[in-house]
């Protein structure tokens, strides 16, 4: 085991040099406007911008941790808003195999669109696009998370429920030491999808609706042709995004049980 | 006799299997009273209903016609007077063996203090012989120690009638016995009204004042119900040479062998 960790690490260096070899290969020799940034520009770049990630010199100029807190903090609102109303209406479906059927063509017509799409009619309906922006993040991670927890709750097994009616517990004690503990497992998968289908929408949705965000700095630093912040801000992206999950994935491994 | 539990003309019928045809009679008409603080024990063979029945009593499922009544009163839902031990165990997978126990007490006695219910699990943990292992959940224990925790948790709640649902068939032959005695040990000190199913017929004439015998299923009929005259407490190593124990031991098994099929 030991001995195959190292070997992975290995390999995971290696590929990493390899890509960044062909990348500066790639651009080497290339006048500036006429290809992409070489990997040494945009480490550059980053050093100069992890050095300041907090300055804020106005509405098109701000250091790229003011950009992504505000980016996470959009999310964090959405996706609390979409996890608690997902788990709930979820239990509910779980519990009930009548109503999960007659809601489920429903689900599975709502899922498949972009939550993107839903973006007029927020900014119609409610006229700000900063809420907006939240809302597009709870259509996109809504739908995970409501499935797996009707499948998670509608597949706890008989058993367990048998013992919560012969002791008779209350419907909040049902819920809380039978029912959630019982289907966490799958509920924790589905938030982890949700958090990382909201982390996708959230970069697109600011490129919406501007003024903050890590999705409109990308815009922004677009429109002013800084190539090497744009890649920056990519790599930047999915780090944030792979925290995301890994904290989720400690959570998932704390509820775990086997049977 | 005004029974303590009565199984009042129990049938009980499966509904077909694609709508259509007249479904399965499991058992037919089954009339059982049981005393206050006597252990009854069902044998049959598989088929014959005889969990079923007891899911009847208690309340987890529905009979097709009769009923059950407890002390006076009808029972058609599940509730505290009437624990199960389950043949799986059935404790909950992300609790440890002490909150198992302590999910059962605090539903038993709301108004507790939190201290005085980990007091009282803590005495059944102790009583079992469960000491050391109560912070482990179940799937640490092994299938004696995890029963162990099913009948702590049915113990400790003081229900007033116990239903054993085939309680030591997924236990080693040798932790069985061991955990066979610890049961006569606790129903001795609580001496609760016990209704148990089991197709071990030693298992059977150990424990009870009284067993019941039913016919093979389908549409299993209470052929006949055998007193346990032996003295208590019944110690394994005396009964294997009992006349008396020999004697039932050879009726059960002849009727489980040949009775069954004439009857039916």
């Amino acid at each position: 085991m030991r001995r195959d960790r190292l070997r992975v690490a290995l390999y995971s260096l290696l590929i990493g040099a390899v890509l960044l070899g062909v990348w500066q290969a790639a651009v080497a020799g290339k006048p500036a406007g006429r290809s992409i940034p070489g990997p040494a520009a945009v480490a550059a770049t980053a050093a100069h911008m992890l050095a300041h990630p907090f300055y804020d010199n106005g509405p098109n100029d701000k250091g790229i941790g003011l950009q992504l807190a505000a980016s996470l903090g959009r999310m964090a609102i959405g996706y609390t808003i979409a996890s608690v109303i997902a788990v709930s209406l979820g239990v509910v479906l779980g519990l009930s195999p009548v109503l999960y059927r007659a809601v489920n063509p429903y689900v599975q017509v709502l899922k498949p669109i972009s939550p993107l799409a839903w973006m007029p009619l927020f900014l119609y309906t409610i006229r700000d696009s900063a809420q907006a922006a939240v809302l597009v993040i709870v259509m996109s991670s809504l739908w995970p998370t409501l499935a797996n927890t009707a499948f998670g709750v509608a597949s706890i097994k008989r058993d367990y429920l048998n013992v919560a009616a012969i002791l008779q517990l209350s419907w909040p004690r049902r819920l809380v030491t039978v029912i959630l503990p019982a289907a966490a497992p799958a509920i924790v998968a589905g938030l982890r999808i949700s958090v990382g289908s909201a982390w996708v929408a959230i970069v697109a949705a600011e490129m919406l609706i501007g003024g903050t965000g890590i999705g409109y700095f990308v815009w922004n630093e677009w429109n002013n042709l800084a190539l090497t912040s744009v890649i920056f801000a990519i790599l930047a992206i999915g780090v944030i995004g792979v925290l995301l999950d890994a904290g989720l994935g400690r959570l998932s491994r704390r509820l775990a049980y086997t049977e | 006799m005004t029974s303590y539990l009565l199984v009042d003309h129990v049938s009980k019928t499966f509904p077909p299997a694609e709508g259509r045809g007249d479904g399965l009679d499991v058992f037919d008409d089954v009339t059982l009273e049981i005393a206050r603080g006597e252990f009854v024990t069902m044998i049959g063979h598989s088929g014959c209903g005889k969990s079923t029945l007891l899911n009847i009593i208690a309340g987890l499922e529905r009979p097709t016609r009769g009923g059950v009544v407890l002390e006076g009163r009808e029972v058609t839902r599940p509730g505290m007077d009437r624990m199960v031990v389950f043949q799986n165990f059935s404790l909950m997978p992300w609790m440890t063996a002490f909150d198992n126990i302590r999910l059962a007490v605090r539903a038993a006695h709301p108004g507790w203090a939190r201290a005085e219910v980990a007091a009282h699990v803590q005495r059944w943990v102790d009583m079992v012989g469960l000491g050391g292992a109560e912070s482990k959940r179940p799937a640490a224990l092994s299938g004696g120690m995890r029963q162990r925790v099913g009948l702590a948790r049915a113990f400790s709640t003081e229900p007033k009638v116990l239903l054993l649902d085939e309680p030591f068939a997924q236990i080693d032959a040798l932790t069985r016995g061991v955990i066979q005695d610890e049961l006569v040990r606790m129903w001795s000190a609580t001496r609760n009204t016990v209704f148990m199913v089991t197709h071990d017929v030693d298992e059977a004439i150990l424990l009870s004042d009284r067993i019941a015998l039913m016919t093979r299923g389908p549409q299993a009929k209470l052929a006949e119900q055998v007193e346990v005259k032996l003295a208590r407490p019944r110690r394994r190593a005396d009964l294997i040479d009992d006349p008396e124990f020999l004697r039932l031991r050879t009726h059960i098994l002849r009727f489980l062998v040949e009775g069954s099929l004439t009857l039916t």
